[in-house]
């Protein structure tokens, strides 16, 4: 698109993905370079660097920039029962055709920090399915799956989650899953008992189980597409036939190459389904 | 690094949008004036509640030549197209010519945020971009119209007397000398008048 030649900043912004990759083995060539940049560019405030060479410096010769850096190369904005209709639609078409399996696998593909694995759960218990199923929530930042297995939240974000999840078809309230303690909601702890909490990368790593039900929800959207399409690789492989996966609000299969080995299972929501024999 | 501030020296090659309370206005006239063979792509960010899933392309979409449509992620950018951000999410140029959506944290509590969009598209467009920035009661857009400035593109702002909410256009003014000030109907004329559309009688 652009004739003149890259700017330094965007050479520079490359020498470092390439150093973090080298180095760490966390790749983030793939991603969506307008949005990881502008998250960069504030953590070069952060770190007070003139630049992402200077970062470079630092990264490669002081690893605790390491996992401070995470933060601003993973998104980890995240709520529970985001698009309560996605979850509605799970309760009401997705748990009759889980409720046919003696044993269930959930993948909670980029949990983050943990919002969409304890909403699952909390469904999961109230349809009756929790007793069969084991979760696997995994993430790239370990910080995120530390307070992913911590499951404490602010206890100013209730307000929303409760609302969320009454609207997602819930037949009690979301306060019977925490307790409440100074500004924080502490939740049950038995909601993750049968959560398996793993590092795993949809850059690198490979499927790990055979899967009923998948959600990557607003993850996708930090991918260019060629990445977005070896995730959804992933997830056509992991899947069982007729398998479930859920993309968020705004996502799609439609570019990817992997459309047509998925039906629209409910099309509003983004809730699709292994097709057949592929 | 740095360009030099020729403002508008090459053809745009895309029209960036902000606006708040008071821009669905102006929208309504001036995205009806542009021909559905509209030589750039045309971006909008404005803050509205979700009116139903599409709000607000779906408003805009029945009035107008140009295709209106909602952002989609990673949707490459097409001339004779308004792209309107979706509710919640932001949307981001990228410099290959596609779109990205984000549901990072809202910026100066708006997402999608005008400042997002103005400086991605500053960012991958350089010099060939216009920037637009609407009635608003906030002062989301002066960032981006910094960046647009900074990057040698064109910035077009609406003047403060002739908008609902004079608010977001005085801070854009204040964040960039070289905005020009514009009523609702010159902005109309300008973006009909760079790509050789037709102008408003």
């Amino acid at each position: 698109m652009r004739t003149a030649p890259a700017q330094r900043g965007d050479v520079e912004l490359r020498l470092l993905l390439d150093a973090l990759y080298e180095t760490y083995q966390y790749d983030f060539r793939g991603y969506s370079m307008a949005s990881l940049k502008r998250r960069l560019s504030h953590a070069l405030e952060r770190f007070g660097c003139p630049s992402f060479s200077v970062l470079q410096h630092k990264l490669l010769h002081d690893a605790s920039v390491l996992p401070r850096l995470l933060e601003y190369l993973t998104v980890t904005v995240s709520e529970m029962f985001r698009d309560p209709g996605f979850f509605r639609t799970l309760r009401q078409d997705v748990v009759p055709h889980l409720k046919t399996y003696p044993s269930i696998k959930v993948w909670v593909a980029g949990c983050s920090t943990g919002e969409e694995l304890y909403s699952l759960a909390i469904l999961f218990r109230e349809e009756g399915l929790e007793a069969r199923t084991t979760f696997y929530a995994t993430d790239i930042n370990p910080d995120s799956l530390k307070r992913a297995e911590a499951g404490v939240y602010e206890l100013d974000r209730m307000a929303l989650f409760t609302d969320n999840h009454r609207r997602s078809g819930a037949r009690c309230s979301l306060s019977d899953y925490y307790t409440a303690a100074y500004d924080a909601a502490v939740f049950d702890k038995t909601l993750r008992r049968r959560t398996v909490f793993s590092d795993h990368s949809l850059v690198s790593d490979s499927v790990f189980a055979e899967i009923q039900l998948i959600s990557c929800r607003n993850v996708l959207i930090y991918f260019d597409r060629p990445l977005q399409d070896r995730a959804i690789g992933l997830f056509h492989e992991a899947l069982v036939r007729n398998g479930f996966l859920g993309l968020g609000a705004k996502e799609t299969l439609r570019f990817s190459r992997y459309a047509p080995a998925f039906a629209e299972f409910a099309p509003r929501e983004r809730i699709y389904r292994k097709g057949g024999d592929r | 690094m740095t360009r030099p501030p020729t403002q508008g020296s090459r053809a745009p090659r895309a029209v960036v949008i902000g606006g708040s309370a008071g821009a669905m206005t102006v929208l309504a006239s001036l995205l009806p004036a542009l021909p559905a063979s509209y030589p750039v792509p045309v971006v909008i960010v404005v803050h509205l509640p979700a009116e139903g899933p599409d709000g607000v392309a779906d408003v805009l979409h029945h009035r107008c030549e140009i295709a209106v449509k909602e952002a989609e992620d990673k949707e490459s950018l097409a001339p004779g197209t308004v792209y309107v951000a979706p509710s919640d999410y932001h949307v981001l140029v990228e410099q290959s010519g596609y779109l990205s959506l984000s549901c990072e944290e809202p910026v100066r509590y708006a997402r999608p945020s005008i400042d997002v969009l103005f400086e991605s598209a500053a960012d991958a467009y350089g010099a060939a971009l216009v920037a637009v920035v609407l009635s608003g009661a906030n002062e989301d857009g002066a960032d981006g119209v910094r960046a647009v400035c900074r990057s040698g593109g064109v910035a077009l702002v609406q003047a403060p007397k002739t908008a609902e909410m004079p608010a977001m256009p005085a801070a854009a003014m204040a964040a960039c000398a070289q905005a020009r000030v514009l009523s609702p109907r010159g902005i109309t004329e300008y973006l009909c008048a760079i790509c050789g559309g037709r102008h408003v009688s």
